[in-house]
């Protein structure tokens, strides 16, 4: 197929403190897929990240860097502007981002901006490009809708960890761009962020514990497991509404949703309202001490047992392992 | 103060979720439909303006007939006046194009939406809103203080939360953590009877183009079943993990 010049799919690789986050390495890989399917490349378009090369191992083929302090934090309203500027250089056909907070944040403004149809929490490359048919997650995962998007420029939201890294051995060359930024009317006052913990957005493996754990004076051995673990830690809803734990640690329906490769869930019974939110992680664990609890219907590994016996045992476990494995 | 709060009227969380017509339609037999519950938040946040800084507060929902039991809820709840848009919408940009519409006719201050419907999950409504007005906007909003036309708001970002400052006109999505959940409010019966006296204007949709079509539901596919593993053979529970599930 010939590939036409100036089109292409953009993907937007989102970095923290100029490295790419893992979610950037997804979409990027997303975004190839794409490409072949419409026969045309890929570009990325990346804000202050240090190494660029690196998208090139994920399909990327072209790279708009832009450096610029001013957008050290992240900005909707700049990002958005300096993203449309990108789409109209490259001739966008379509525009893919992740699903974290930032690029949800974000996607509605480039829809508006673009005259574009937005399909988020999509979990798969289009069944078709013509027309452009996405899936993706409806009622908080309890089902999936077929979705057609009918303008000229299509953007696409990720879901988290639904595509995967899928590695292509291609070169990416890298261009300077500098967009017209726009005066920010919204003015970042403080950041309030545990810099040195796994985020649940990002993670593989979270470890979440309920209920069960009594208090929380208990959660040193959940943090202990999710460390072994390289895992994030959350809660169920009760657990930060009674202030064990910080609300940004609440998953499920009404909190923050989750879609890592692992989750285990330690004293949760598996309210639908907390599955519903978690459902989309692949594999799930439970350990509760009632056989009945409805969490084992949904899980697919269970210990019928005692987190306070069964959790240190599958500390000590789960070390010895990573020795023997290294 | 004006303020707008968009209701979205979604089935309660534990419905059970059911299609109908091959698959396109959701199936409402039986389910219950509530204010969305990051909606939910915001109306009580606006009701808090209203009562301790002076605010008018309008409801707005874009649906057909059957959402006015929800309107009227939220009436009961405390809101001023209800506007239904009607037409059932087939995509968020649709329902951020109409809800613009009413904003900018009724010059509201601030429209308080949620970060996103549990129904539909767009989360694309409150920011397609915003930038169509060209208001400022706030999403994941955990917190949102008012003095005159200044706002500050709070907001959770991945792994922490952030505060800004910002200024009115301005859109939020909101969600839990905007108000205590202890402050939320269950309609009385003098709210019910209220809420059956104030007005509730229905007005014709404006926009027909659709960005988006829904071309069908699917349900995920039934799950095998759990396996279990014995609590003093924890061994095998890693090692399934690592060969089986391949996640470890
Ligand atoms: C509108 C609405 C929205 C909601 N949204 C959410 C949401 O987003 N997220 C959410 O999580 N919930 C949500 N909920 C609440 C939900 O319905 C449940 O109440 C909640 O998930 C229960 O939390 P839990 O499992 O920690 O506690 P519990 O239901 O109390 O369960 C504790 C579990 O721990 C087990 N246990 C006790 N001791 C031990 C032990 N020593 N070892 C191992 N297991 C033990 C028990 O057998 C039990 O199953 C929502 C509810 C409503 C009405
Ligand atoms: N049909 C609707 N009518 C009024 N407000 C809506 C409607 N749909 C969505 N909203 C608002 O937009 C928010 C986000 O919805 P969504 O973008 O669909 O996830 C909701 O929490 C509501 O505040």
């Amino acid at each position: 197929m010939t590939k036409q010049k100036n089109m292409s799919v953009l993907v937007y690789t989102e970095s923290e403190k100029g490295k790419f986050k893992k979610t950037a390495l997804e979409v990027a890989s997303y975004a190839k897929a794409v490409a072949n399917q419409l026969g045309t490349t890929v570009t990325a378009i990346s804000v202050n990240a240090n190494d660029t090369a690196e998208l090139g191992k994920y399909g990327v083929d072209k790279i708009l860097n832009v450096s610029d302090s001013s957008l050290e934090a992240f900005n909707a309203k700049s990002y958005a502007a300096v993203i449309v500027q990108a789409a109209k250089q490259v001739d966008a056909k379509a525009v893919i981002v992740s699903s974290s907070a930032d690029s949800k944040y974000l996607a509605p403004i480039l829809a508006v901006n673009l005259d574009a149809g937005y399909a988020s929490n999509v979990v798969e490359v289009p069944s078709t490009t013509s027309p452009f048919t996405v899936k993706r997650t409806a009622f908080t995962n309890k089902a999936f809708n077929l979705t057609t998007i009918n303008t000229p420029i299509k953007i696409v939201g990720v879901s988290n960890n639904s595509f995967g890294l899928v590695e292509a051995n291609g070169n990416a060359s890298t261009e300077d761009f500098s967009p017209v930024l726009p005066n920010t009317e919204v003015n970042i006052e403080s950041i309030d962020k545990a810099s040195d913990k796994v985020t649940i957005a990002d993670a593989e493996i979270v470890v979440s514990a309920g209920r069960g754990m009594k208090g929380p004076e208990n959660w040193g051995m959940i943090e202990e497991l999710a460390e072994v673990l390289g895992a994030a830690t959350a809660c169920s809803k009760p657990v930060s509404d009674l202030g064990w734990r910080p609300h940004a640690e609440h998953v499920g329906q009404t909190g923050k949703p989750v879609a890592s490769n692992l989750y285990i869930a330690i004293g949760i019974s598996g309210a639908i309202q907390h599955l519903a939110g978690i459902n989309a992680s692949k594999v799930k664990v439970v350990v509760n001490t009632d056989p009945e609890a409805p969490f084992f219907k949904a899980a697919d590994y269970g210990v019928v047992g005692d987190a306070f016996e069964v959790v240190p045992q599958l500390i000590e476990k789960l070390k010895a392992f990573k020795a023997s494995n290294t | 103060m004006k303020i707008l709060v968009c209701i979205s009227h979604v089935p309660d969380t534990t419905s059970k979720i059911n299609f109908t017509d091959n698959d396109s339609k959701f199936d409402t037999n039986g389910v219950q439909f509530v204010i969305n519950p990051n909606d939910e938040f915001g109306l009580t946040r606006a009701m808090w303006f209203k009562e301790k800084q002076g605010a008018s507060v309008d409801v707005i929902n874009v649906g057909g007939t059957d959402t006015e039991p929800t309107l009227r809820k939220a009436l009961a709840i405390g809101a001023d006046a209800a506007i239904r848009i009607n037409t059932e919408a087939k995509d968020g940009y649709q329902v951020a194009k109409e809800l613009a519409k009413v904003a900018k006719d009724g010059s509201y201050d601030l429209v308080i939406a949620g970060r996103e419907s549990i129904d539909y999950n767009g989360a694309m409504v409150p920011g397609m809103l915003a930038t169509l007005l060209d208001a400022n906007f706030v999403t994941n909003c955990i917190k949102l203080e008012i003095e005159g036309t200044k706002a500050t708001a709070s907001r959770e970002i991945d792994g922490g939360k952030e505060t800004v400052t910002t200024s009115l006109p301005l859109v939020v999505g909101g969600q839990k953590g905007l108000v205590n959940e202890s402050d939320l409010r269950i309609p009385n019966m003098r709210g019910i009877m209220m809420a059956r006296k104030k007005p509730l204007t229905v007005l014709e949709p404006t926009t027909t183009i659709n960005e988006t079509t829904s071309v069908k539901f699917e349900k995920p596919e039934p799950k095998g079943n759990v396996k279990l593993v014995d609590a003093d053979n924890l061994d095998e529970l890693v090692s399934l993990l690592h060969n089986e599930a391949k996640v470890i």
